[in-house]
């Protein structure tokens, strides 16, 4: 079902842009089914976790008013060219999904 | 804002006060989600469940989002923080039907800086919320939208 998370780590400087684009329907549960009217269910990742070389660089909390396939870029001081950036996400119906990427 | 500001500023004790309690309230996010503040259907109970209800408004954040926003199921934001020892910035949507969107923690070496796409049912003020030095500070951009994107 979860496809796989698309990343680019570069660096500038000393500092790692790390841009994240993950696969999600993000449904608010708002949204209505337009044939049989139906309530399409809440589905959206909540929980975001980046890590670089296994430390916490970004934690994040999100409700369902993220954009579908969501979309993240943050910048980290430190890394180095070669370091390895984990980003993984957990939604409200306990999927999950994770992908790494080297700094380049 | 400012007064507010002063006050608290010169109040020696208040301000302890108030890092005690707010290093607790962030201690506490950054183990489990403000559901309160998720959960809140008003911008006032969002920031209440926040606890930014006095945060004070800053120009030091920078909130960068389209004038118009032509379809509101994808709309970019960007937050920028230049307030030293910043640890959070959450984005709030102020008339969505929930309106707090998104809570980053960062870590000492990320830069305080967010970039995401988010959802807007209407026209409404984007705030940022940014914890700084255990202190809240917020600024916020208007987004007009012609079409929203939170129900249908």
């Amino acid at each position: 079902m979860a496809e796989a998370i698309k990343m680019r780590a570069t660096m500038s400087g000393d500092i790692a842009d790390i841009q994240v684009l993950m696969n999600h329907p993000m449904e608010t549960g708002l949204r209505k089914n337009a044939k049989t009217g139906e309530k399409i269910p809440a589905h959206f990742i909540n929980e975001v976790t980046a890590t670089v070389n296994g430390v916490v660089v970004l934690q994040a909390d999100w409700s369902s008013a993220i954009a579908k396939n969501p979309y993240l870029h943050f910048k980290v001081k430190g890394p180095k060219a070669g370091d390895k950036v984990n980003v993984s996400w957990k939604d409200n119906m306990g999927e999950t999904n994770s992908a790494d990427a080297v700094i380049s | 804002m400012n007064l507010l500001r002063r006050y608290i500023l010169k109040s020696a004790s208040a301000a302890a006060a108030l890092a005690v309690t707010t290093s607790l309230i962030s201690g506490n996010a950054l183990a489990a989600r403000n559901t309160a503040a998720f959960s809140a259907k008003t911008l006032a109970d969002a920031l209440k469940g926040m606890d930014a209800e006095s945060a004070t408004e800053s120009h030091d954040i920078i909130v960068k989002a389209p004038d118009i926003a032509e379809n509101g199921a994808v709309v970019p934001v960007e937050v920028t923080s230049n307030i030293a020892d910043t640890t959070n910035i959450s984005i709030l949507a102020e008339k969505n039907p929930n309106p707090l969107i998104a809570s980053f923690n960062l870590s000492d070496g990320t830069l305080p800086f967010i970039a995401t796409r988010i959802k807007m049912a209407k026209t409404s003020n984007v705030r940022a919320v940014v914890t700084a030095g255990g202190k809240l500070y917020t600024a916020v951009k208007e987004v007009k939208v012609t079409m929203g994107g939170c129900g249908g």
